[in-house]
């Protein structure tokens, strides 16, 4: 695919906050947004009023069960009288709504953005949250079978473990790995010292996946401010700028594909690599936020991405490459496994993560390499939305 | 922070959810889909104990359940096509819960089945498939991947008994040889 690079602002990360994450929050989304923004402005040294366009994202109205939730919880961003808009690609929606910040910094269209995205997934309280993915298959042909929206994520893993040669116990230790790296999350709902035997006698809903393969369900909000290079020089002296982006979409007809290789990640990371101008992805990336809401797409993602060699990520984190203080730490942070899964919250904190690796300040959690280039991605819909971004110091 | 004390949130235990949850509402939407020009064919064709799709001359793609175009190559699909009624489970997993997340006594055999179109060959990249049930295979069969590529046959319900739907086919059975 061919694109125009030549954009008129270089544009830069230069704060990131976040709300706790947890099964439930007392917080309205508009309240959990606020709290977010305002520790996100607060680390880049600025004021609701200093921002100029409000960028957004959020997965389906159904969870909040507010049919405009752009609109109720923008309020809490500060949107009165700027321009707004909300972006929804399902679980890539995190990662998606700093690629779209990128547009309109580097159009020169606003200068000052900020970027958040939410989620309260405890409304939808009855019978279970899950229920709403009801709601995401073919109305015609895949509904009226009642599947359970496991049933999508157990045929993939099956079929990678079959094609790759992979088993529980190798994805297991995925979950064991990033519930570990949450301990040292201030916001974590998920974090845990487990072994790899807790997560193969937990509750097995649908096989090859067990309850503790999956992430939990989340309230909670993340924020960015993004602006353009005018602007991050005014703020700061260790701006990290936005080297990346991609995002690509396949049909929502997963059944007629090889679910074992996720097509539409490699194609996104290819454009965020061109974009970077990465041609030794292995090389160049230092650390990595791939998408963990079940184990196994952690493996599944570092090989669409090209991090590890196909069917080789279970090799990789066996000999603890992806370990934190291994050579391509690997969800740092804990990932939707450990932190939560509150949708869009938890890609968008998946690159508030790399902001603070890269920036040398995430803490307990910093990785060991010293970091210049990290990668954050998410997955969504039924298996064909990529969404990649790349930042660098 | 001024009279609010934001910290990062306020985290609520489940009763302490059930006791301050301040308005509770069951939406009743009933949605009335039609099922467009492909899928009515498709539809009317299982009614008569028939899978049928598209195919695109450009790439060779067939297309079960049937689209209008091709999605791949941004054309008008050429002529309808039959499939056999039978495949290769191409992955396949055991459901012990319901859609709403009850135990079920007895698991749910679940698969992508790779359709056989008779006169075309598909590698693994891209293929006519469709998700439905499997009815005479075991969890074990699952767990030891035994069931990975074995061929299966669509069983049909009586014919008195068909309304034009994906569930006109009652499950596909496992033809172990």
């Amino acid at each position: 695919m061919r694109f125009n690079l030549r954009v008129k602002n270089r544009v830069a990360v230069i704060g990131a906050g976040l709300t706790l994450f947890r099964r439930r929050l007392l917080e309205t989304p508009q309240e959990m947004v606020w709290i977010a923004a305002s520790r996100a402005l607060e680390q880049a040294g600025l004021d609701f009023r200093d921002i100029d366009c409000v960028i957004s994202g959020s997965a389906p109205d159904a969870f909040d069960g507010v049919h405009l939730k752009g609109e109720y919880y923008s309020e809490g961003a500060g949107v009165v009288g700027k321009p707004h808009i909300r972006v929804y690609v399902g679980g890539g929606t995190g990662v998606f709504v700093p690629v779209a910040a990128w547009w309109y910094v580097a159009s020169g269209l606003c200068r000052r953005a900020l970027v958040v995205a939410e989620e309260k997934m405890s409304s939808a309280a009855e019978p279970h949250p899950q229920a709403v993915f009801r709601h995401i298959w073919d109305p015609l042909v895949e509904k009226p079978l009642n599947p359970n929206l496991i049933w999508i994520f157990a045929l993939e893993m099956h079929r990678y473990m079959h094609k790759c040669r992979v088993s529980k116990e190798d994805i297991a230790l995925v979950s064991v790995k990033n519930k570990r790296n949450a301990l040292d999350h201030p916001s974590a709902q998920a974090a845990a010292d487990i072994t790899v035997d807790d997560v193969l006698n937990s509750p097995m809903l649908v096989y090859p996946v067990n309850r503790l393969d999956i992430s939990p369900v989340s309230d909670g909000a993340a924020a960015l401010v993004m602006v353009s290079e005018e602007w991050a020089r005014r703020y700061t002296d260790n701006p990290i700028w936005v080297a990346g982006i991609g995002f690509t979409l396949d049909t929502t007809s997963w059944t007629n594909r090889e679910l074992s290789f996720p097509v539409y990640v490699r194609n996104a990371a290819e454009m965020a690599y061109r974009m970077a101008g990465i041609d030794n992805p292995v090389k160049s990336i230092d650390v990595v936020e791939p998408y963990d809401p079940f184990d196994y797409k952690e493996l599944h993602h570092l090989e669409g991405l090209g991090l590890a060699p196909r069917c080789g990520a279970a090799k990789l984190t066996r000999e603890g490459v992806t370990a934190r203080d291994g050579d391509l730490p690997t969800c740092p942070s804990g990932g939707l496994l450990g932190v939560g899964n509150p949708i869009a919250a938890a890609g968008l904190m998946k690159v508030a993560e790399i902001f603070w690796q890269l920036r040398g300040e995430a803490g307990a959690r910093q990785v060991k390499n010293d970091p210049v280039t990290g990668l954050a991605q998410a997955w969504g819909d039924l298996m064909q939305a990529g969404t990649v971004i790349i930042l660098r110091r | 922070m001024g009279m609010f004390r934001l910290r990062g949130g306020t985290s609520l235990s489940d009763r302490e959810f059930r006791e301050i949850v301040k308005e509770s509402s069951e939406p009743r939407a009933r949605y009335s889909m039609t099922a467009g020009q492909a899928y009515s064919r498709f539809f009317e064709g299982l009614k008569n104990g028939v899978i049928l799709g598209t195919v695109c001359d450009s790439c060779g793609m067939v297309f079960i359940p049937p689209k209008i175009y091709c999605p791949y190559c941004f054309r008008s699909v050429s002529r309808w096509v039959e499939s056999s009624g039978e495949g290769k489970v191409f992955t396949a997993v055991a459901s012990y819960i319901s859609a709403d997340v009850k135990p079920l006594d007895k698991p749910e055999i679940v698969a992508v089945i790779k359709l056989d179109v008779p006169g075309y060959r598909f590698d693994n990249y891209r293929f006519p498939g469709i998700m439905h049930r499997i009815c005479n295979a075991s969890d074990e069969d699952v767990k030891t991947q035994r069931i990975f590529d074995a061929r299966v046959r669509a069983r049909w319900l009586p014919k008195e008994k068909r309304t034009g739907s994906i569930n006109d086919i009652e499950c596909f059975e496992v033809v172990w040889g």
